[in-house]
Order: C-alpha cells, then structure tokens, then sequence
C-alpha cells in the first residue's frame, strides 16, 4: 500500500505561525523550563540548611550575572505560565472561545506577564 | 468471521486486547492538574514577591523570613502543590513525545523518583531551618 504517496496535511513548516499556536507551545515550553527550575531552587533551600557559608556560596552563584540572566528567564516564564494557565482555566470553564476574544487575552497575558516580570525586578533591585 | 463489539462499545476487539484508546482515568489528571493550578496562582504570586524581597539578603535575613510560621507554611504548600504540578506536566510532555516504550517508561520512573526525592529533601531542609 503506497501509503506515502497520499497527500499529506500542512505540517509545521509549512504552517503559518499565528499568536494562538505560538502562545500554545510557549505555555508547554515554560513549563518545562519552570520544571528544571526546581533544581536551583531545592539547591538553594537546602543551601539555607546548611549553614552560613553555603547559603552565600549560592547566593554569589545565584547573583552572578549568568544566574541573574538565568532568574530572570525562569521569572517570566513563570509569569506566563501562570497569566496563561488562567487563560487555560477560562477556556476549561467555558468562556472565551471567540477568535477575537482567543486574541485579547492572548496580548492581555504578553503584557500582564512582562508588567509582573517588570516589577519583581524593580523590587529586587530597589532593595 | 462475524465481528463482535462489545454491547455500547464501538472499539474493535484487536484494539481492546491491544490496550489502545483511553484508559478511562485520565479525568483524575485532568482535575488535579487543575486543581493544583488554581492553588499555584496565589503562591506562585508570594513567592515571587518574597524571592524579590530576599535579593539581597544576608543568612540571618533569609533564615527569620524562612522561620516567619507563614512563611514556613506556604514554603512546604509551594514544594508539594507546585512539584505534584509539574510532575502532571512532565508526564504529559513525556507521554507526547516519547515513543519508545523502555526511553518512556524509564524517563517516567526517573523522573518521578527525583520528585519525590527533591520534595523530601527540599521539606526536610525547610524544616531544619524553621524549627
């Protein structure tokens, strides 16, 4: 059976990318990112336990500017996770299925996410 | 042959003994996954104004926020609610895209090993901490 020479339907490359599908794998995306972001923070509780000296240890590697670019990666991912998943918890109850309504909350959670992402920053630095 | 569907059940047989199509417990994961979301977005918001307060904090700073009673409650909410949650989300990830039948079983008994170790070792240090 020359099941190969069948038609096939478009596929990622050749799939326009729109907001909806982009915002849809980005939620899985930082998910996963969130779920390897469990590591440094159990590093950093279980720094805590171990006494003074560890806990700066981690703080210094944390505060370095590689561990800085990396918070603040896992900061908004969590921020969009989370503005998405309320997104995600709207549809589950049934609201919000309209293109043009898909589309607002879709931006609504781009800004919120950055706003939120934004001032945890500014508090952390104007401490 | 005549075919022989079961009485309100459109599978055919091959596909039953074969174990394809829904397992029918997936609901649970779904309502949990949600459940354990809705609980996420309170702590998720505390939590990330607590860490932008404890920039830079010193040991002592870090170790009286840890032992604040609140503080040490929603620390260990965080660790159970927010690591089961992930854990619903790895295995969705790892069931949609692992297809070898050994890779996915190992990575899901892997993977849900480290949790469980993560979770006892992030709360027993909290705990070490706050009493």
């Amino acid at each position: 059976m020359a099941a190969h020479n069948r038609p096939l339907s478009p596929h990622l490359q050749i799939y326009q990318w729109q907001l909806t599908a982009v915002m849809s794998i980005l939620h899985r995306g930082t998910g996963a990112v969130l779920a390897i972001g469990i590591l440094p923070f159990v590093y950093w509780l279980m720094a805590i336990a171990g006494g003074e000296a560890s806990y700066n240890q981690a703080h210094g590697l944390l505060a370095s500017p590689l561990g800085l670019l990396m918070l603040f990666g896992w900061t908004f991912a969590l921020f969009y996770h989370l503005c998405n998943g309320i997104r995600h918890l709207m549809w589950d109850a049934g609201w919000g299925f309209e293109i043009r309504t898909v589309y607002q909350t879709g931006y609504a959670v781009w800004i919120v996410s950055l706003l939120l992402t934004g001032a945890v920053w500014a508090i952390a630095f104007w401490k | 042959m005549k075919r022989s569907f079961s009485k309100g059940s459109f599978r055919p047989p091959l596909g039953r003994v074969q174990n394809l199509g829904s397992a029918r417990d997936g609901t649970e994961d779904f309502i949990r996954q949600r459940l354990s979301a809705i609980a996420l977005v309170p702590l998720c918001l505390w939590f990330a104004y607590s860490m932008a307060c404890l920039s830079v904090a010193d040991y002592q700073t870090v170790v009286a926020w840890m032992q604040f009673p609140i503080n040490t409650v929603l620390l260990i909410l965080l660790i159970f609610v927010g690591f089961y949650h992930a854990h619903v989300g790895i295995h969705e990830i790892f069931e949609d895209y692992l297809h070898s039948p050994v890779v996915k079983a190992l990575s899901m008994v892997a993977m849900k090993f480290a949790l469980i170790t993560l979770t006892v070792a992030s709360v027993l240090a909290i705990l070490r901490v706050a009493l």
